[in-house]
Formats: C-alpha cells, sequence, structure tokens
C-alpha cells in the first residue's frame, strides 16, 4: 500500500505491504535502526517511539497506522552534538550499560514526564514498567529521569 | 583510594560509548546489512525427543522468495564437524566425562524442543519464516527425559550415555567430611533447589555471514562474547572455514550474561549456508527463539549437610548435586557445576572438612551453560542458606555465627579445602560495613513496626567469595580447559601521541571502552579521550579469550598494563637518547619522561613522534611504538563481600516485597566507581530476580512453559528497591592493577540473601525459589 509518513520532520512516501509493522519501516526502509526490536510480545518496550507526542511500542503499531500522524524515533530528539536532557541525563547517571533498552527507555521516559508532574521514585519505576531492562536494575534509570524531569515536565513535544 | 587524575584511576568517568548508545547509533548486529543479503529461519524441533524420519522441503521451496532449504544431513555431508564442550571434566574414578555428539543441526534425532535441524534461506524474513512453517517434517516421538532428580533411573537418552551420567565429579575429602559430621555437635541438613533460569540479554543473538567467493574470505558477524573463541572453535572443531579465511566481528552486543559466550547452532549455519548459497545471509532469533535455544543457567538439586562444633564453629560440609546439563554439552556447561561450584563450598569460613559430588546428567532440555556468576552462585547459596538455618536451628545470630568462623586477614594466603588458595580479603569489613548501613541493630524495631501494618518483615544476610579473573591457564588446562584462558592486549601509539588499544576481551555493556582507556591514560599521562580503545574483530585484534567470569580488567586489563610497561621501557630509551642521557638516568612521571634532578623533559607525544621520525634515534632501538603482551595470571582472583536483604511479606497474599537491600563488595582497586557500582546493581537485579521472580519450567513432556515475556517474569522497574552499595579494598595481590572483577558478585550474593531474608520472615526453612506469592502464602499455611 502507498504511505506517506513523516519521521523525525522528514516526509517520506513509501509502498509497504499492508501487514508491515512500523518498527519494519523505521529500521529497514529508513535505515533508523536505533530503534530495536527485542521480543515478540509488545512487553520489552526496546522499540518505544513517539507517534503523535506519544510513546507507543513500534512493534506493535502498523506502519499504516502511523500515516499521516508525526513519528518521532530517538535519532530525532537530539544529536551527538547536542544532546536531548533525557539523553545527557542518561549519560550522566550511568542509567545505560549494553545501550540496546536505552532507546526504547529514553523515548518513554521522556513520555513520562512530559505528561506527569511530580513524579518520584515510586511512580517513575511505575511508569516505566513497560521497559525492560536486563543490566542496570533500573536504579540509575530512575536516577536519571527524576534529573531530567524539571526541565521536561509539561512540555509538549514538536515531533 | 589516592586521589584520582580527572580522568585516570579512581575517577567516575562518564562513559565514551554513551553518545552513540543514547542517539541510537550503537551498531548491533541486526543493524548490518550488506547488499544482496538473504534472511534465514530455523527449523526447529516441536518435541522434546524425537527421530527425525523425513523431511520434505516441497511446499517450502514452491514458495514465493524461497531460496533453500538445507538440513542436517546436509550439513554432515558437507564435512561439518560438532559443536564441542571445551571443558573435559574427569570423573571420580578418572575416566573422561561422557560428552554426547552434538551436530550444529540435528539430523537423526532432536533432543530438546527448540533444537535447530534445518535452516531455510529466503530472500526477505518473512518468506523465510512462512517457508520454515511449509517444511513437512514426519518426527517418531519417543519419551522425554525431563526431570533432573530422575534422569539417571531413565531411559538413555543418547546411545552410551548410561544412566543419562555425564559425569559424577567429586572433590574434597569424603572419609574425613563424614568422621566430622558423625562428631558434630549439630548438623544441619537440608535440601536446596537452585532454579532453572533463561538469560534474556535484551538483544537477540543474530548473525550475518559474508562468503567473497573471489577470495575464500569468510566475516561472520555475530553477537559474541568472545569471537576468538569462536573463530578457533569453527575453525578448529566445526572446520567452517580455516582460521585465516575467517574474520569473526562482534559489534555492539546487547548484553550477554554468560549466554553469548557459547558457540551455537545458528552462527553455523548462517555462515556455512553463506558460503554454499554464495550470498550472505541473516539470521535475528526472535524472542521465543532465545527462550527455547539459548543456553539456560543454574538448575541444580542439591543436598546438603553442615556440621558445627559445641562453640559453633564449622566442621565439615558435605554436598551432593545433581546439575542438569539439558540434552548437550554446550562450549562450558561442564565446567560450571564442577570447577566453578565444588571449587567455592569453603566461601568465607574456615570450615576443615569439605567434600562435594556432583552428577552432572542429561536431560532433553535446551543445554545448560554459565549464567552470571556460573557455578558460583549455586555454590554461595548452597553455603549460606545452610549457615543461616544453622544459626537459627541454634539460636545464634546469623551474622556472629558467620563471624566466628571467618577467614581472618591474618589467614591470607589460605589454602581451601577445595583446591583453591585464596590471596587476599577482609570479610569482617564488608560485614561489619552491611551492617551498619542496613541498621543491623534496629531491625527487631523495623520488624515490629511492620507487623502493625500486617506484614512479615524478614531480614538475610550472605557472605559470598567468587573466584574471577579466569584463569591462570596451565592450572585450567589440567583440570580440563580446552583452552588458555590468559588475555592479550597491544597498545600502539600512533605518531601524533594518541594511543590505539587492542584489547582480546568484549564489552558488551560493561563500559570497557572507558574503563581500559583510563587504565592506559592514566599511565601515559594522557587524556581518555587520546586513547581509542578497540576490540570484538578478529580481524583488527590480534587475539583474546573474550568476556566472562569477571576476568575483563584482571586479565585483558593487566595485559594492557604489561602493554604499557614495554612501551614506557621503550620510549624512555629514545627519550635518554634524545636528552643525551643514561637510560637509568631518565623517569617517566605525569606524561613526561624526564631525567632525573634536571630540568630537562620530553613529552610523551615527543617521543612518540621521534619513534615514528626516527632522526636523532639510538642506532640499536626498531622504529615505531607499539607494543603488545600476553598476561596469564598467576592465580584466581577473590571478590567476596556480604548483601543483606529485608523484605516484607503481606500475610494475606504472601506478595514478597524486597524493601531494602544491601551490598558491600570487596572488588580490590576501584578504576571506575561508577561502572562498577552499575555493574553491582545489575548483578542484584537478576539475583533478586532468580530468588523472587524467574523460573524456567518445562512440563513433564519438556515443552517449555515459559517462552516468552508473558510466561518468564523479568524484574521491571516497579519489582525493585533502590539498592545501596559500598565497596571495602583489599587489592588483588598478584595482578598489576590490584583488581579482582565486579561483573558477577551482584548475582552472586543476592539470591541467599533475599532467600534467608524471606524464610526469616516466614519461619520456615525449606522454601524454594522463586518465592512467588502463591509458594509463600502456602508456606504462610502451613507455619
Amino acid at each position: 500500500m502507498e504511505l506517506t509518513l513523516t519521521v523525525n520532520g522528514n516526509v517520506h512516501e513509501l509502498n509497504v505491504p499492508a501487514n508491515t509493522l512500523l518498527v519494519e519501516v523505521l529500521r529497514e526502509r529508513l535505515g533508523l535502526t536505533g530503534t530495536h526490536v527485542g521480543c515478540d510480545t509488545s512487553q520489552c518496550g526496546a522499540c518505544t517511539v513517539h507517534l503523535d507526542g506519544r510513546a507507543v511500542k513500534a512493534c506493535t503499531v502498523l506502519a499504516a497506522q502511523a500515516q499521516g500522524a508525526a513519528v518521532t524515533t530517538i535519532e530525532g530528539i537530539g544529536s551527538a552534538a547536542q544532546l536531548h536532557p533525557m539523553q545527557a541525563a542518561f549519560r550522566e547517571h550511568h542509567a545505560l550499560q549494553c545501550g540496546f533498552c536505552t532507546p526504547g527507555m529514553i523515548m518513554a521516559a521522556i513520555d513520562l514526564v512530559q505528561h506527569n508532574e511530580q513524579l518520584d521514585r515510586r511512580t517513575v519505576r511505575a511508569g516505566l514498567e513497560g521497559n525492560l531492562c536486563r543490566c542496570t536494575g533500573y536504579h540509575n534509570i530512575v536516577d536519571a529521569v527524576l534529573a531530567a524531569a524539571p526541565e521536561l515536565a509539561g512540555e509538549a513535544e514538536h515531533g | 583510594m589516592a586521589e584520582a587524575l580527572k580522568d585516570g584511576i579512581g575517577a567516575s568517568v562518564r562513559r565514551k560509548e554513551d553518545v552513540r548508545f543514547v542517539t541510537g547509533s550503537g551498531r548491533y548486529t541486526d543493524d548490518i546489512n550488506v547488499a544482496g543479503q538473504l534472511h534465514a529461519a530455523f527449523l526447529r524441533s516441536p518435541h522434546a525427543r524425537a527421530r527425525i524420519d523425513a523431511i520434505d522441503p516441497t511446499e517450502a521451496l514452491a514458495l514465493p522468495d524461497v531460496v533453500a532449504v538445507l538440513t542436517g544431513k546436509d550439513m554432515a555431508d558437507d564435512g561439518l564437524g560438532d559443536l564441542p564442550c571445551g571443558w573435559l571434566v574427569k570423573q571420580k574414578d578418572g575416566s573422561d566425562m561422557v560428552s554426547a555428539p552434538h551436530p550444529p543441526l540435528a539430523h537423526r534425532v532432536v533432543n530438546y524442543v527448540g533444537e535447530p535441524y534445518g535452516i531455510v534461506v529466503a530472500r526477505t524474513v518473512q518468506a523465510a519464516r512462512r517457508a520454515a512453517e511449509a517444511v513437512a517434517t514426519d518426527f517418531t516421538e519417543v519419551d522425554a527425559v525431563v526431570d533432573p532428580a530422575a534422569a539417571m533411573s531413565s531411559e538413555d537418552i543418547h546411545d552410551g550415555v548410561v544412566g543419562n551420567l555425564a559425569y559424577d565429579w567429586a572433590l574434597g575429602e569424603q572419609q574425613a567430611t563424614e568422621d566430622a559430621l558423625a562428631a558434630a555437635a549439630h548438623v544441619t541438613r537440608l535440601e536446596l533447589i537452585n532454579n532453572r533460569l533463561i538469560p534474556n540479554a535484551m538483544e537477540p543473538r543474530a548473525a550475518l555471514g559474508v562468503y567473497d567467493k573471489g577470495t575464500g574470505d569468510h566475516v561472520l558477524y555475530t553477537t559474541s562474547q568472545n569471537p576468538h573463541l569462536e573463530r578457533l572453535v569453527l575453525s578448529a572443531f566445526v572446520q567452517v572455514a580455516p582460521e585465516h579465511k575467517l574474520r569473526v566481528v562482534a559489534p555492539d552486543v546487547g548484553g550477554g550474561f554468560g549466554s553469548k559466550i557459547f558457540i551455537y547452532a545458528e552462527e553455523t549455519a548462517v555462515i556455512w549456508a553463506a558460503r554454499r548459497l554464495e550470498q550472505p545471509v541473516k539470521w535475528t532469533a526472535e524472542r521465543s527463539e532465545s527462550f527455547l535455544a539459548d543456553a539456560h543457567g543454574r538448575d541444580h538439586v542439591t543436598q546438603a549437610e553442615l556440621g558445627l562444633d559445641a562453640d559453633g564453629r564449622f566442621v565439615a560440609l558435605k554436598v551432593s548435586t545433581t546439575a542438569n546439563l539439558g540434552a548437550y554439552l554446550s562450549t562450558f556447561g561442564s565446567s560450571v557445576p564442577t570447577y566453578l561450584y565444588g571449587t567455592l563450598l569453603a566461601g568465607q569460613y574456615k570450615t576443615p572438612n569439605i567434600f562435594v559430588e556432583v552428577h552432572g546428567v542429561y536431560t532433553n532440555t535446551a543445554p545448560v551453560d554459565a549464567y552470571r556468576g556460573a557455578g558460583r552462585p549455586e555454590a554461595t547459596y548452597v553455603v549460606e542458606r545452610m549457615v543461616e538455618t544453622a544459626a537459627r536451628e541454634l539460636g545464634r545470630d546469623p551474622a556472629e555465627l558467620r563471624r566466628l568462623n571467618m577467614i581472618r586477614p591474618e589467614d591470607f594466603p589460605y589454602d581451601t579445602p577445595v583446591a583453591l588458595t585464596y590471596d587476599v580479603g577482609d570479610y569482617e569489613a564488608s560485614l561489619d560495613k552491611a551492617l551498619e548501613l542496613i541498621d543491623y541493630a534496629g531491625f527487631a524495631q523495623r520488624r515490629a513496626a511492620a507487623a502493625e501494618r500486617g506484614k512479615r518483615r524478614g531480614i538475610g544476610l550472605a557472605c559470598y567469595i567468587e573466584a574471577c579473573g579466569l584463569a591462570p591457564s596451565k592450572l585450567a588446562i589440567s583440570l580440563g580447559a580446552g583452552v588458555g584462558l590468559y588475555e592479550s592486549g597491544e597498545i600502539r601509539v600512533n605518531p601524533t601521541g594518541n594511543v590505539t588499544v587492542f584489547t582480546g576481551s568484549h564489552s558488551h555493556g560493561q563500559g570497557h571502552e572507558t574503563t581500559f582507556a583510563q587504565v592506559v591514560a592514566q599511565r601515559f599521562g594522557i587524556g581518555i579521550d587520546d586513547v581509542e580503545v578497540v576490540h570484538g574483530d578478529t580481524g583488527r585484534v590480534e587475539f583474546g579469550l573474550g568476556t566472562y567470569g569477571s576476568r575483563s580488567l584482571a586479565v585483558g586489563g593487566s595485559a594492557l598494563s604489561c602493554a604499557a610497561d614495554k612501551i614506557i621501557a621503550k620510549g624512555t630509551r629514545i627519550a635518554a637518547h634524545m636528552l643525551e642521557a643514561d637510560p637509568e638516568e631518565v623517569e617517566f612521571t605525569g606524561g613526561h619522561f624526564k631525567v632525573r634532578d634536571s630540568n630537562r623533559t620530553l613529552s610523551f607525544a615527543e617521543v612518540a613522534f621521534a619513534a615514528y621520525v626516527p632522526s636523532n634515534y639510538p642506532d640499536d632501538l626498531e622504529p615505531g611504538l607499539s607494543e603488545k603482551a600476553f598476561y596469564d595470571p598467576e592465580n584466581f582472583t577473590y571478590p567476596a563481600g556480604t548483601h543483606i536483604a529485608e523484605v516484607e511479606i503481606d500475610e494475606q497474599t504472601g506478595e514478597v516485597e524486597l524493601v531494602d537491600f544491601v551490598a558491600v563488595d570487596d572488588f580490590g582497586t576501584v578504576i571506575n566507581p561508577m561502572i562498577v557500582l552499575g555493574q553491582v546493581h545489575g548483578g542484584v537485579a537478576q539475583g533478586v530476580g532468580q530468588a523472587l521472580l524467574e523460573h524456567g519450567v518445562y512440563d513433564a513432556f519438556g515443552q517449555l512453559q515459559t517462552g516468552s515475556y508473558m510466561d518468564y517474569c523479568m524484574p521491571r522497574a516497579d519489582d525493585l528497591p533502590d539498592f545501596r552499595v559500598d565497596t571495602t579494598v583489599t587489592p588483588c595481590t598478584h595482578n598489576p592493577l590490584g583488581v579482582k572483577g565486579c561483573g558477577e558478585a551482584g548475582a552472586i550474593g543476592s539470591p541467599a540473601a533475599v532467600m534467608n531474608a524471606v524464610t526469616d520472615a516466614v519461619g520456615v526453612n525449606d522454601l524454594s525459589m522463586p518465592a512467588t506469592a502463591e509458594k509463600v502464602w502456602r508456606a504462610l499455611q502451613g507455619a
């Protein structure tokens, strides 16, 4: 099917089978390999991206469902020269080890802090329960999210 | 700790690798694509045990985009060999263990659900998977052997493996131990089950094989913790390609925890198929395949007896373990329940008599091999559950009973009755610090306060020891290892004075690109941004034995330290010539070569430049400034510490909440405290997962019941508390960095600490992991 996708501000015209998943388009057609696939049951959250500013698991969204929406991936929020505050906080607080869950974790965390006021350690933990990390034990992820939260709270995303 | 350079040893330097990871620029195996690549799906056994009668690919081959269906028979006909087990364990009677043949792709029989017996190659992933389902295979099912405890009395799985026994192994003095138990004032007895775990690194395994028919070169990109070992095994044993025509690249790897040490069927089949089809072939595991076919961990059933004298001193420990090895002996599967387990049963204590026997058995389940800690969590679990239980039975304070029996600083070096010599430690120091951190004295109050809220609060300790820094090669080879266990390191000082470092260790989350850079930067007095660490590519790094057993810094880092010595020695001779001094008069400090008691100096970069532009240069010295070292440790390292857990249990539901966790570890000298604490956090999370959540379960027919994240309970953020982590330091006495290794400790101490806390709260001793709400609730009804 013919599809128009806006990803990280760039418009792409694509022709894909109707059953193509958003994550497949991102990784295989657009070369945006920062979005990872860690499971086959929508449990791990490694593939989390933003669809019109809200976190979704791109393994469970058809590419067709993103037609007309603004998709933002980890590549679209910051750069090596200018990290997004959440990216910078993850680095500063050693909130990643192998890095595989990290892009999805960061995208989920941004959604969490943008849409929730007055987060504390317990609510951050509850808010990230859809994203698995096998390396960090989550302790430093909680530190990072809370450190970045004041800067991002209530901020609407401009996809 | 000495004052750290800004980014030298002892500084919590932010990681160099993180910028690429947080921006989505990491390059994992599945991120790599090459022109013309095909995609693979595997034919996997739906049965735990069956004969393969016929494989009919006709329908699959007729589907669009399907290129080939290759079977185990095709692979055998091409002359590929079996996957070897790399550690030959000698049995009690001196005979060799019995290793059943392990063809990469099964071709006559299948022995566990998920075992690959063929590979389907197509132009798209979807086509490959669809075609795999269209292959018609006739199986004749045979009764499976699933329960390890019953394996020895079940039908033989493999021809020639009587009683499904791979080995009957023992260590220690049996008679003396039994005599001491008979004479003991008190004997504590317990059956302990170490639950089967499924590793679940977040990146599923993947492989991309590329064959160049012009040159005959093979390149295999794969998710490996040790690419050189992968190349060695695929060349020397499986005979995929000669070593000099096979390059193995392990790029960014998304966690391993042991499960990516091993040489698996899938990458073997992928590189073989790429050559056979003369086109690149790629495979990436679905998570369900990871559950079925990654090597699992643990799975022991143990009977233990601990004898104490009237004063509470341990006089004997006798341990009998049945270890489930799965359907085949995986790469290091045989060594985990033997030399990485039995040797650790002294723990931190002066128990004079120890005897351990281990029956390693085959079952129709996925192979079992090293998973974070590998044998040492199982040993710690035995020792620390026994000690805690003995304290309860005798009405002694568990901390004080441990203290009474601990090896003391003046006892080192200490020879245990189970073959190790501990070089150094101060176990009471970490015990005391942990007791203080948890406020041990205040526990009774916290328990009373919890009771008022309808919660039962419990506390549990584990004082663990581990043998890390694997390993002295001669010793390991004498015990059956098929390879040496040294590590290589090479330092190339570039003409402009920055440095490229090559290590045989592999980083898949540990932060070597930062820690190793700190080690080298400190030696040369340069910044870490002037040090680039290269790893994970047999085409760039000379040799290596990889990352496992908390060995990277202790062995790989030490190799780099030795290479740095050589660089400094050569640099000193160059500088002496240029400064017109005797080399004996030249010292290297703070990044400068300096003639003692003078102001004549040369910077590291000036000497590097002179080495490559040798105009004013010694006649008897080769140009260039590049050195390598192979470092072979003279002993294991012995990290040790105390973990303490506190839990609260809801009396109505049996739900366990881990409310506090303290870890105090002695890892020797710490290079990067931030990274070390992070390693502890992650290890503890996996240990808590084992104690409370995780369990790999097969049903009586050998079907995996926990084959997805909906059935296998991984620790999530809201399952865990904040961890309180601290260190004590006794530097390792026999490596140049004084380091011991920190990767596994968290997973080693924590399961016993948590289970001691849970059983303390419930008031029973015989509760098995994982302590799920159902199990705890049932125990509460009976307690």
